[in-house]
């Protein structure tokens, strides 16, 4: 199992919001996560890449037979792990070759892969740029600055085909686009998908899984997984609405009694104070 | 000497360069004098005074500061601050003194002589400092101070219509001295019409007694001229430095300032620009980076006194540990100068809970036809770009080191002279690998 999560709680802001959630990815599959706003949905995606406010206060994640919850942000990404924000971030100042490169090489050194040099970077840039329609223009701009909604998550999925990972966690990724950039974006995400990648699509609307079709859908309420199926599932709830699950008896694993809890702030880097 | 001269800290010092050759020489003594006299009864700044508000000169004031006792510095030491291969023209003093031996003048552009301040006085007699060499105080205590002791003042002039795309390096060079010593480097630019010119000034020391650089900048830029002025201060971290630019611009000229600040314990710049000319133009730009406990301060100022003049203004300041800046900086509008066109920004990034910025603008506008803007923003590195960066694997410190960068990048682009940015770059990276955040 490339992904195991067990019984994961999470606080942000001092509310709880994830409440005792398990899933089980593997090397090929496609799941998708459902549910209505403030399920928790994007509270996974943020918690599995690290994100320093979302502290885990229970659980264990297990990724590649390592403790992900004990890695510090970059050493996830290193690793394999990629989240595509929901809201990329604008970095004024810092080209988008350049900081697509700095990751690139932070990832292969810790593979043990020699670095690109400039000339085999830009080659390799120019054919991912392609995959996603990226022009050169918007690859020496800023970070996302100026980028509108549809470049940024253009720029997202670019990101990840250059970068490669493992377990891609997909963090709303369509929202905001229109029809074309969706078009471009699920191009971008289908023409990743692979035997040795795992991909989690963080959704509210059933439409993006017309584009990325899912092995798996899952369905979150208030904190945990309610509903598992196939993709079909999503295709009920698309008809039936969120009320239909909300209304429904929780079929997610129960909380173990003696889960471990954890009272330290996780998913830190080791220079966070 | 006056009673109240005797009792200045400076009064020995000022004694013994009357008795050097120097300070006769080119007619200069009585104009030295006069000015000492003035800076005697101003005293040293105070915190009661508006311009020296937040900026504590106290450890200057109550230094005994005495003349440097050499001259002389090995090439090796030098060598580090000239980027000789790129930068072939110079001029070095050594404490103040220029040194023939070091500089290097002989394969300037046609166009352009350098020369010291006395061999610039009037040659027939009587000999007399013309009025731009013995510039007026306007009521800065330390502009005084250094005609009083400046005793190889440097003067660049281009002539009218020559384009000297090869810049002309500066380089002020304080050896390390057994006490504290005041070092007073001097430096003049006479642009003529329709010249251009490319001046970089160097100031750099090596650690020991403290010692306390007074620095005067004088440009002046013809009508349709255009010089471009860097200036790299990277004095030790013990180094006091206090100086001064004035600029003026003339009709249709154009000057534009880079200033970097890097060194010392206390550093202040007063950069001071006039637009006298119709659409004259001015940028004035620059980068502090300060830790430890050094205070820096940057006060300058834009005259628009005539119409049609643009004026661009970005300065940037990097704060770790208990580093104290202060960035004043005013824009005079004056009633003829109708269509200016006035923008000045200035951000500060605080490392560390302990670093402080106060930041001013003063506009004081007296057109009605102009358009003047003006922001100020200091912070911390932004958390959410630290976190998409290391969400992508690139580990804390260097995404801390890539916002960084691309903070002072802003205002280093702008420093033209490629060696002299990554130079910059290189040393604000140094002090970035000590500071723990």
């Amino acid at each position: 199992m490339l992904l195991s999560i067990r019984d994961l709680h999470v606080k942000v802001e001092g509310k709880d919001i994830l409440k005792g959630l398990s899933l089980d990815v593997d090397a090929g599959q496609v799941h998708a996560i459902m549910g209505p706003n403030g399920s928790g949905k994007s509270t996974l995606a943020r918690a599995l890449s690290g994100h320093p406010a979302y502290e885990v206060t229970g659980g264990t994640v297990t990724y590649d037979g390592q403790d992900l919850l004990a890695m510090a942000p970059e050493e996830r990404a290193q690793s394999g792990v990629f989240m595509a924000f929901q809201y990329p971030v604008e970095i004024a100042g810092i080209n988008n070759a350049y900081f697509l490169k700095a990751a690139l090489n932070a990832v292969r050194k810790h593979r043990g892969q020699q670095e690109l040099d400039a000339v085999e970077f830009m080659q390799l840039i120019r054919e991912k740029a392609k995959l996603l329609e990226m022009n050169q223009e918007m690859l020496h701009r800023s970070v996302n600055e100026g980028f509108s909604g549809g470049e940024k998550k253009r720029n997202e999925i670019f990101q990840m085909a250059v970068l490669e990972p493992r377990l891609a966690i997909l963090d709303e990724t369509d929202s905001g686009l229109d029809i074309d950039a969706l078009r471009i974006v699920s191009h971008g995400v289908n023409a990743q998908r692979d035997a040795n990648r795992a991909i989690i699509v963080v959704t509210h609307y059933q439409r993006l899984l017309e584009y990325i079709v899912p092995d798996f859908v899952h369905v979150l309420s208030a904190g945990r997984i309610v509903r598992s199926g196939g993709k079909e599932l999503a295709l009920e709830l698309e008809a039936k609405g969120y009320g239909w699950i909300d209304s429904a008896t929780p079929r997610g694993p129960e909380r173990s009694e003696g889960a471990e809890r954890r009272d330290k702030r996780v998913g830190v880097g080791p220079h966070a104070n | 000497m006056t009673p109240v001269a005797e009792q200045s800290t400076l009064a020995a010092a000022f004694e013994a360069f009357k008795a050097q050759p120097a300070f006769r020489a080119g007619g200069l003594a009585s104009a030295r004098e006069a000015a000492f006299n003035r800076f005697v009864d101003a005293g040293f700044p105070t915190m009661r005074q508006e311009e020296w508000r937040h900026t504590n000169i106290q450890p200057i004031a109550n230094t005994v500061f005495g003349l440097p006792a050499s001259f002389e510095a090995e090439a090796a030491l030098v060598e580090p601050f000239l980027f000789a291969e790129h930068l072939p023209h110079r001029v070095v003093l050594v404490n103040g003194r220029w040194s023939t031996a070091l500089s290097s003048l002989a394969a300037l552009p046609s166009g352009v002589t350098v020369r010291g301040m006395r061999d610039a006085v009037e040659t027939v007699a009587p000999k007399t400092a013309p009025d731009w060499l013995v510039k007026a105080s306007a009521g800065m205590p330390f502009v005084d101070l250094n005609t009083a002791f400046a005793e190889d003042g440097i003067v660049i002039e281009i002539a009218a219509r020559a384009i000297v795309a090869e810049p002309i390096h500066v380089v002020c060079l304080n050896t390390k001295a057994a006490s504290p010593v005041m070092v007073t480097p001097r430096v003049q630019i006479r642009a003529g019409e329709q010249a251009q010119a490319f001046v970089v000034e160097s100031y750099a020391s090596v650690s020991g007694e403290a010692t306390f650089t007074n620095a005067l900048t004088i440009v002046d830029v013809a009508a349709g001229a255009m010089v471009d002025h860097v200036k790299l201060q990277r004095e030790a971290p013990t180094a006091f430095h206090l100086a001064a630019m004035f600029a003026r611009v003339d009709r249709a000229g154009v000057f534009r300032s880079h200033a970097v600040t890097l060194g010392g314990r206390i550093a202040r710049n007063d950069i001071s620009a006039t637009l006298a000319g119709d659409g004259a133009e001015c940028t004035l730009d620059g980068l502090y980076v300060a830790d430890g406990e050094a205070l820096v301060d940057t006060h300058t100022t834009i005259d628009h006194a005539m119409p049609n003049c643009p004026s661009h203004e970005l300065y940037k300041g990097i704060l770790a540990g208990q580093a104290r800046a202060v960035f004043n900086g005013k824009i005079i509008v004056r009633q003829d100068a109708q269509k200016t066109n006035a923008k000045q920004t200035n951000k500060a990034l605080l490392l560390s809970d302990h670093a402080q910025v106060n930041t001013k603008p003063q506009l004081e506008i007296f057109a009605d036809d102009v358009k003047c803007t003006h922001g100020a923003a200091i912070g911390q590195l932004d958390e959410d770009a630290m976190f998409y960066m290391q969400a992508r694997g690139i580990d804390f410190a260097d995404a801390r080191n890539l916002l960084i960068h691309a903070f002072a990048g802003e205002v280093l682009d702008g420093v033209k002279e490629d060696v002299v940015r990554e130079q910059a770059m290189r040393l604000l990276e140094q002090k970035l690998a000590l500071w723990k955040v």
